[in-house]
């Protein structure tokens, strides 16, 4: 009969975040085939009894466990990969499943020469430009957003017009607040989002709750292209940090799930020591902890490592 | 092909040496400023510059801008400097004036290899504060800022490949367009904007096989609007740059007042990439060589400047002279 300690810890062994290699060794290594036996049939949620007399793996459940036996070699391939060809694979993953959340996280939250970088790693890959594709691909009202902000090089001095960033402050805020049509679709919207540097689009934001006593966030719509695109830019730290909470949750999915790889591996080099501090502010528990927690194994302890670059 | 002469063996000490001769004292000597810079290519200028910087500790370029006047400054000014610093002095006078001068941001948008764009709005990030995108967006409206704002961002893919049934299927949009049987304007700026130039010319010559007349051709005819206009031009440069810009030098010329922005820029952006095919063109065009009609509507140093960055042979005995 296999130990119940034993039996707890394999199951924990592969049923998180990744996979807790060691376990899986030292405990489903030694077992004899009537201790497995035991456990397929002591498990039902993972094994059923099939009408021919067997325990039969459910479907779905090696599904998972293919995810999460990937985890660690995803991790460890994107962050090996050069940042613009990293990007350019994301971005073209992305593309493909409509993740359009992501392509905004690319084009705002990389500087002007990275996301340059990035497009030029695309032509390699893929004989397109990214904006071909997104362009060719998207066919709704983000369009105009998207294609304008994977094509963007902005100015990155610190050179900002006030005048002009107050004005465009209320051109925003008569935009949102017009019931009419929705931002997205303003042509002002989108000129002012996509083309001005990220210093002056922070003024703009700051002119807007000046001026309308809201943020741009309250007042535009949860999960919207725009919303991504302003969080983005007016606090990355703060963005990625409710991106890894979403995916540290129980209830992650499989897309939250692999934010977790895809913000620890791109941010480990740029914003990861701001991530973690606003990440323990918000949440009370540190960062590393809630991962130590939350996730098994080598993919684990390779993303503790990238996170403790930070500190 | 270039057009400029230049000697194989050169000094940009002794070149700054004799430039700073030529601008002291009373006068200037124009003579040595355009016998010396007009058979200069980019990276020996820069060395003159730089030479002439280490040794007097001024700016040649300022130098320069105060001795010389008129046209002819205007020319030697834009000869003198680094491409992409030409390219974004230009798109920044061009997106702060108003209409005619938009057809200079199409040129440098749709005419420069993406590299070249780049670095034109690298160098404009540097010069302006500002991103090229943006002074031209917060200027222009409607389709024709959508157009030109897209035609500026874009870093289009440089391969040869080709998708023969995309670019069958983007002429027929285009077709639609031209044809007045759709106002979507957004897809053709799509295609146009952000297809690489060999798939958008394999679109235009599906256009033509299609529909018999090539597509530049079923544009012509007075634009209705600024967004037809670009669109028409854009077109034009990117099928053929050399035809374009012998179309420009023509109009330039011809016109009543000669429009000497134009023939500048044509040549001191071309001299060292095309003209000589330009010259050709326009030569089998116009039925005259292109130096003899710009011999007769200019004149001065101006005139002999830009004789010398068409590679006019006839000029060499000026200078022995």
């Amino acid at each position: 009969m296999a130990l119940p300690g034993d039996l707890d810890a394999l199951t924990k062994a592969f049923s998180g975040f990744g996979v807790d290699e060691n376990s899986i060794i030292s405990i489903l290594g030694k077992w004899h085939p009537e201790q497995r036996k035991s456990f397929r049939k002591g498990f039902p949620q993972f094994f059923r009894e099939d009408k021919r007399l067997f325990e039969r793996w459910d479907e779905r459940h090696i599904a998972f466990l293919e995810h999460e036996f990937l985890r660690f070699k995803n991790a460890m391939v994107l962050w090996t990969l050069h940042p613009w060809e990293r990007d350019a694979r994301l971005a073209k993953e992305a593309l493909a499943k409509g993740d359009y959340d992501i392509l905004v996280e690319i084009a705002c939250t990389r500087s002007s020469e990275e996301l340059l970088g990035a497009r030029r790693a695309y032509h390699s890959l893929f004989d397109h430009s990214i904006e071909e594709d997104v362009a060719y691909s998207v066919n709704d009202s983000n369009r105009n957003l998207l294609v304008a902000l994977v094509s963007s090089y902005r100015y990155e001095g610190a050179r900002v017009n006030e005048e002009i960033a107050e004005t465009e402050a209320k051109t925003l805020s008569e935009a949102i607040k017009n019931a009419e049509k929705r931002p997205i679709e303003n042509e002002e919207v989108v000129r002012i989002i996509t083309t001005r540097s990220k210093l002056h689009l922070k003024a703009v934001f700051n002119y807007y709750k000046e001026i309308s006593g809201t943020t741009t966030e309250e007042d535009l719509e949860e999960g919207s292209s725009l919303s991504y695109t302003i969080q983005c830019i007016s606090s990355p730290k703060t963005y990625f940090s409710k991106i890894l909470a979403s995916a540290l949750k129980g209830s992650a999915d499989e897309k939250n799930k692999q934010a977790l790889t895809r913000v620890i591996v791109t941010q480990a080099d740029s914003y990861m020591k701001e991530i973690s501090e606003e990440y323990h502010k918000q949440h009370g528990v540190s960062l590393s902890q809630k991962i130590e927690e939350t996730t098994n194994g080598n993919y684990k302890d390779f993303l503790l490592t990238l996170v403790a670059r930070g500190d | 092909m270039a057009t400029i002469i230049v000697p194989d063996h050169t000094s940009p000490v002794e070149d700054a040496e004799n430039l700073r001769k030529a601008c002291e004292g009373w006068g200037t000597n124009e003579n040595t400023i355009v016998s010396i810079l007009g058979h200069r290519n980019a990276v020996q200028r820069k060395q003159i510059r730089q030479a002439y910087e280490e040794i007097y500790q001024e700016d040649l370029i300022k130098r320069l801008e105060s001795e010389l006047k008129g046209e002819f400054e205007k020319a030697v000014y834009r000869w003198i400097l680094d491409p992409a610093d030409r390219d974004a002095i230009l798109a920044h006078v061009a997106a702060r004036n108003a209409k005619s001068d938009n057809r200079t941001i199409i040129e440098i948008a749709c005419i420069r290899s993406p590299e070249e764009l780049l670095a034109a709005k690298r160098a404009y990030h540097f010069r302006y504060k500002h991103s090229l995108e943006e002074d031209v967006a917060s200027r222009t409206t409607g389709d024709f800022r959508k157009l030109l704002v897209a035609l500026v961002s874009t870093y289009r893919y440089d391969g040869d490949e080709v998708d023969v049934s995309l670019a069958g299927s983007e002429a027929k949009i285009l077709h639609n367009m031209i044809e007045g049987k759709s106002f979507n304007h957004e897809e053709v700026i799509r295609i146009l904007s952000t297809r690489s130039k060999a798939q958008l010319n394999a679109t235009f010559n599906r256009y033509k096989d299609t529909h018999g007349a090539s597509i530049t051709k079923s544009l012509s005819g007075n634009p209705a609007d600024e967004f037809s206009e670009a669109l028409c031009i854009a077109i034009q440069c990117i099928r053929s740059p050399q035809k374009y810009f012998e179309k420009v030098l023509r109009n330039a010329i011809n016109k009543v007042g000669t429009d000497e922005d134009a023939i500048t820029r044509v040549i001191v952006t071309r001299a060292e990439k095309d003209l000589k095919d330009i010259k050709d063109l326009y030569h089998k065009r116009n039925n005259a060589s292109l130096e003899h009609a710009i011999s007769k509507d200019t004149s001065g140093d101006y005139k002999i400047f830009l004789l010398t960055l068409l590679g006019d042979p006839s000029l060499i005995l000026y200078y022995l002279s």
